[in-house]
């Protein structure tokens, strides 16, 4: 007997694909522990090797922050398709009548959850350790500006990291490739990050705001156009 | 439900297919032998969509290749790789497809697939415990899940023991008398000339035989294979 259907649209196959990487990492929880724990002795050597009376933590805080973000973030990115390979379940998803714009969707919507959790263990570790001290509406506009940044580089990282999956060093291509299409994003969070933690919020912090959201958007754009032309055909 | 008329695929400067036709309808079953590297598996995938042809043309559930999801949606694939993610249960696995595929009751769907197969009774084992066989009766159960009308099988009986394999030829017949189209790939004769309507020896990318299954002596066709493939070899 024929199942009943209604072919799942872009948003909902993405949603189910997102969802599946989700319960993926749920049960391993292999990459989340890796980039939580890489985050978190990163902030930790950073401060060890910090000399106070040279640099005040105001200065220092934020490139510690983003340094952190951006390269625990590709370590997470890193096993977004490797998963898919093990035993070509990529086939399964790329047989299915789904838009390729879905599965990247999918796939980067994981991405954005999985590394927003990671910041979530970063962002009071650098805090903590440089003892940055904030109002409740910096915070507030600190994690507008964590959310911002962090679409960009996953939406950034998941094409990259479709791209690099196949090549024998993937490890080593993803940060390669990824790096240099991340500074813009990087340098705009990490300006406004100055503004906010050092009590400065306001018009300043808005304009950058307002780039990092431009960034996004050509950037989600860009990458979901894009990556059907990574897969080989 | 497929036809093909001198359909063709190379990588590089090799022709995996080299000038394909072939038609079927609605309750054939093409089996197509052949040596390693005769481009068997080029063929499933290219008619799954997951690789353009070169030349040539192809229509698959009326519908010419590079299809879209319409093409895709009628489209079962089985591969030698199980497609499967070793840390979801075999529910997950079998329901995600089901959801891909906009299945209007995944739940239920993916239950009678499993038990179609043989397999409920382990649905909410990890997929990563199983044997390889009842991995790949999963892997069976997920390409079905949709009732497929073109179902496309590249060594389907690997690692089967004999209740896995009476299932899948159980299985094979129930969506041939639905009305399927079904090809198979395989290296083992007795399989192929088991459940075949038409019969196929795929050489250099081409058939250098074909024809009914009705009418043909096994043993006089063994005996013919293993010359055409040892001329192969």
């Amino acid at each position: 007997m024929t199942p009943v259907r209604e072919m799942p649209g872009t948003a909902g196959a993405a949603w189910t694909i997102a969802r599946k990487d989700l319960m993926v990492e749920l049960r391993t929880r292999v990459a989340f522990l890796a980039a939580a724990v890489f985050a978190v002795l990163a902030a930790a050597i950073f401060f060890y090797a910090w000399d106070p009376t040279a640099v005040s933590a105001l200065d220092l805080a934020p490139g510690v922050l983003w340094v952190i973000f951006t390269f625990s973030g590709l370590l997470a990115l890193n096993r977004s398709f490797g998963a898919e390979l093990t035993d070509r379940a990529i086939d399964a998803l790329l047989v299915a009548p789904i838009s390729r714009e879905a599965v990247f969707l999918g796939k980067a919507l994981a991405n954005l959850i999985f590394v927003l959790g990671v910041l979530v263990v970063t962002v009071p570790a650098v805090v903590l350790f440089y003892n940055v001290s904030m109002s409740w509406s910096a915070v507030a506009a600190l994690a507008g500006v964590v959310v911002l940044a962090a679409v960009g580089l996953v939406s950034v990282g998941t094409l990259f990291s479709a791209m690099a999956v196949n090549t024998r060093l993937a490890e080593l291509l993803l940060p390669t490739i990824a790096l240099p299409f991340l500074v813009p994003v990087v340098t705009s969070a990490a300006q406004a990050t100055v503004l906010v933690m050092g009590g400065r919020p306001g018009s300043g912090v808005w304009e950058w705001i307002k780039l990092l959201t431009a960034f996004d958007l050509v950037f989600v754009a860009a990458c979901t156009l894009a990556y059907p032309f990574t897969i080989e055909r | 439900m497929v036809e093909a008329r001198g359909l063709t695929r190379r990588f590089g400067n090799r022709w995996a297919l080299a000038g394909i036709d072939l038609s079927l309808e609605a309750g054939d079953c093409l089996a197509v032998f052949g040596p390693n590297g005769a481009g068997k598996t080029t063929l499933l995938r290219v008619l799954a969509g997951l690789l353009d042809p070169t030349g040539g043309s192809a229509r698959v559930g009326g519908i010419a290749l590079p299809g879209g999801a319409a093409t895709r949606a009628q489209v079962g694939l089985i591969s030698h790789h199980t497609m499967l993610y070793p840390a979801l249960t075999v529910r997950e696995n079998v329901e995600f497809s089901a959801r891909l595929h906009g299945l209007a009751a995944p739940h239920a769907a993916a239950a009678e697939a499993l038990a179609r197969l043989r397999v409920l009774d382990r649905a909410d084992a990890l997929v990563r415990t199983l044997s390889r066989g009842l991995q790949q009766r999963v892997s069976i159960a997920r390409a079905f899940v949709h009732a497929p009308r073109i179902v496309l099988l590249d060594e389907p009986y690997t690692g089967l023991d004999a209740t896995g394999a009476a299932a899948l030829t159980t299985a094979l017949a129930e969506l041939r008398g639905a009305g399927a189209a079904l090809i198979l790939v395989t290296h083992h004769l007795e399989e192929g000339l088991a459940i075949a309507t038409r019969l196929a020896v795929m050489r250099d990318g081409r058939f250098v035989r074909a024809e009914q299954r009705e009418g043909v002596d096994p043993a006089a066709y063994a005996a013919e294979y293993r010359e055409l493939t040892a001329v192969a070899g």
